[in-house]
């Protein structure tokens, strides 16, 4: 019984930590069409920023002052990343649009570069973040069911940025031109749209999302150059089965992803239930090539 | 429309293609190769220099573990031509990058036999690189000297296994545990070949010893969320987890273990592949507590590993770390220098019957190459990992123990070996 509660628990804080990896790459490769192979080195940058944060507020800040770090780096690792990209999206991925297969190729390519400059930067091991010490322990339920705060926070975190990209793409201003130009570029373009300001905002939020999900995963995973490559596959998975072009489906698509590949390691082991999730996801796409959350509409070619 | 699900087609096959390769690592970007002199007419220790070679990941997922390695070797070299060389002549290294790509390995050494005429290899990290390397050595007639603890039975006559085999690590620390706290043992491993390989024996050994299996997990390389498998360990209560995982993996593990709320206080865990460089990239805050098995640690104290920690940190910078195959790649560079100064020559036959019986002070105390297996006899020592990131030694084997690849002393590991 005890068993079922937590997998139920880790069922959801593993979908939740796919949709945090995965909401950037929606924005980026769902709306903007662009297959971003370098998704995971924005991820990678998130994860260094905060190190570097935490770096500063131990060296600079006041000790009492350290525990605050986390925040000031979740604000900090979107901004870096954010930044790095508008500049990818200024000097390459302009030049890409409605050429898939090269971006990728590109794309893939800026991956392997960024991944050598934090190796030159920082070097090739691991380095330590140490979580702030309001997010160590966990909520006790029973004496053998621990919910980690960390993993409470993540949820909490994506339903945050989930809300957030939400209100931004459907309530404001700039979110209506950036639905318009990614319906029908040229028509909003004669409306008087600056199709190119949309697009290097549109990317740069994109990115400066998985800055953010890189800072959160320093709470639970490994903080080196490589380890965009460990997410980029399963954000892309997410993406493509939730449908792209829509947040919803991206929900859904974590959602799936995580309580089913929860439920078959249970039963079976990782390696396994890793095989069987990606069966399942084949077999889905074969009968729904769109994904769950198809986008009714012309305007996508 | 339709241009559009071919392109999520098209992604759903290029994924699933991602995760079949995803265990050999997608990476292939090839550092420039440093010291290399291609243009010169292949001699073998002519003029006033002898080239070996020097075969590790330079980029990629290994090189977290390999640069450091690298680094060492580089440091040996460095000393024993500042100190006159071998036989008069200086050492040429030639730096080859394997890119933690396993036929890249392969590549890379057929180059540096055929081309480079090296005298000999110090390369290889992972089981796989090594597998993929020993064929070449073998039709070429090379030397290469290997330098991490790996999962034993196997002794090819070209490779100097210069790193631990599983009856100098891995059986003495699982009858360490078995007496000191507690039988139920849990399994875990990263899905490859030497976790898998270490686990047959140590199932072998409970069996034999009085031990009982709680439970066996492997997870793909890389693998980052430990939930299911911590509720599973929660679940089946073991007394100790003995732990298998390679790289990054580690990492993920140990954090999310210390919020599951479990401490080393709760339950003994032994890694074999956590040493004092990946305890700065996990924390020592999350690791205070948990052991590991191996020869060496930069807090072994020897007079000779006081010297090559000093020179390490010198060269290096003062925040860097010493660990086991650290160690174990400098101690092969002079390994090597001895046998060539013994047999005379750096002909591949001539050294290896030079090398039975040679010894060496290295930094983890006195060190031996075996004369049956090419192996060498080595300390074994369980350490405790401590506040500032160091180990404290809780025991250690009192003497060097000799290699036994094959495990052919134990009764209850016949029939493992497979050969």
């Amino acid at each position: 019984m005890d068993m079922t509660i937590l997998q139920v628990f880790n069922g959801l804080s593993v979908s939740s930590i796919l949709l945090l990896i995965a909401l950037g790459l929606a924005v980026t490769f769902g709306l903007m069409n662009v297959i971003n192979m370098a998704h995971g080195e924005l991820i990678m940058i998130g994860a260094y920023s905060t190190y570097v944060t935490q770096g500063l507020f131990s060296a600079y800040m006041p000790k009492s002052w350290f525990d605050t770090y986390f925040i000031a780096a979740l604000l900090v690792s979107f901004m870096v990343a954010a930044a790095v990209g508008w500049l990818l999206e200024m000097v390459l991925i302009r030049h890409l649009y409605g050429r898939p297969l090269d971006s990728l190729l590109a794309t893939w390519g800026v991956g392997m570069m960024l991944q050598q400059i934090a190796r030159f930067i920082f070097g090739a091991p691991n380095v330590a973040v140490t979580s702030p010490s309001w997010l160590n322990g966990g909520l006790a339920i029973t004496s053998s069911i621990i919910l980690p705060y960390k993993r409470l926070f993540i949820v909490l975190l994506v339903a945050v940025v989930l809300t957030a990209m939400y209100l931004y793409i459907y309530r404001t201003v700039q979110g209506r031109r950036m639905r318009a130009v990614m319906q029908n570029r040229s028509m909003a373009g004669c409306l008087g749209i600056s199709t190119r300001r949309v697009d290097g905002l549109t990317f740069a939020i994109g990115s400066g999302i998985a800055g953010i999900a890189g800072c959160a995963l320093t709470l639970l995973g490994p903080i080196g150059p490589s380890i965009g490559t460990y997410y980029i596959v399963d954000a892309f998975m997410v993406v493509v089965l939730g449908g792209v072009g829509k947040l919803v489906g991206t929900v859904a698509g974590a959602l799936g992803i995580g309580v089913f590949n929860t439920l078959f390691e249970t039963y079976t082991s990782a390696s396994i239930g890793k095989v069987l999730v990606f069966a399942c996801i084949v077999a889905f796409l074969q009968w729904k090539p769109r994904g769950l959350v198809a986008l009714r509409t012309r305007s996508l070619d | 429309m339709k241009k559009q699900s071919v392109i999520v087609k098209g992604w759903a096959s290029f994924v699933l293609c991602a995760i079949l390769m995803s265990g050999c690592v997608t990476e292939k970007d090839t550092a420039p190769t440093a010291g290399a002199d291609n243009g010169s007419p292949p001699v073998e220790a002519a003029g006033d220099s002898i080239k070996v070679g020097i075969l590790h990941s330079l980029s990629g997922t290994m090189a977290i573990s390999e640069v450091s390695v690298k680094d060492a070797e580089m440091l040996a070299i460095e000393e024993i031509n500042a100190a006159g060389g071998v036989l008069g002549k200086q050492i040429e290294p030639v730096i080859e990058d394997g890119a933690s790509d396993w036929p890249t390995f392969a590549e890379k050494a057929g180059k540096l036999l055929q081309q480079d005429k090296v005298a000999a290899v110090f390369g290889g990290w992972t089981s796989a690189s090594r597998k993929a390397m020993l064929p070449v050595f073998e039709q070429n007639h090379g030397l290469l000297f290997y330098p991490v603890q790996y999962e034993g039975l196997e002794s090819s006559p070209n490779i100097f296994y210069t790193g631990a085999t599983t009856n100098q690590q891995i059986v003495p620390s699982v009858s360490w545990l078995l007496e000191n706290r507690g039988k139920k043992m849990f399994l875990l491993g990263s899905d490859y070949v030497f976790p898998r390989t270490a686990n047959k024996i140590i199932k072998a050994q409970l069996t034999a010893e009085g031990g009982e299996l709680a439970g066996e997990e492997y997870t793909p390389l890389g693998h980052t969320d430990f939930s299911t498998i911590i509720a599973k360990i929660k679940e089946a209560k073991p007394d100790i987890v003995y732990n298998t995982l390679n790289g990054d993996s580690n990492v993920a593990f140990f954090k999310q273990l210390k919020d599951a709320g479990i401490t080393s206080k709760d339950m003994t865990t032994l890694s074999v592949s956590v040493a004092e460089e990946e305890i700065r990239g996990i924390g020592a805050d999350i690791l205070e507590g948990h052991l590991a098995a191996w020869n060496y640690y930069q807090s072994t104290d020897t007079s000779e590993n006081k010297a090559f920690v000093d020179k390490y940190k010198a060269k290096y910078g003062a925040d860097r770390v010493t660990a086991d195959p650290i160690e174990a790649g400098y101690t092969a560079v002079y390994l090597w220098k001895a046998a060539v100064e013994k047999a005379g020559t750096t002909d591949v036959d001539k050294v290896k019957e030079a090398a039975k019986g040679i010894e060496f002070a290295a930094p983890e105390g006195k060190v031996t190459i075996d004369g049956d297996n090419q192996h060498i006899h080595k300390t074994v020592r369980i350490g405790e990992v401590q506040a500032d990131g160091q180990f404290k030694e809780l025991w250690n084997s009192g003497e060097p123990v000799k290699p036994d690849p094959y495990l052919k002393t134990y009764d209850w590991a016949k029939g493992l070996s497979g050969e």
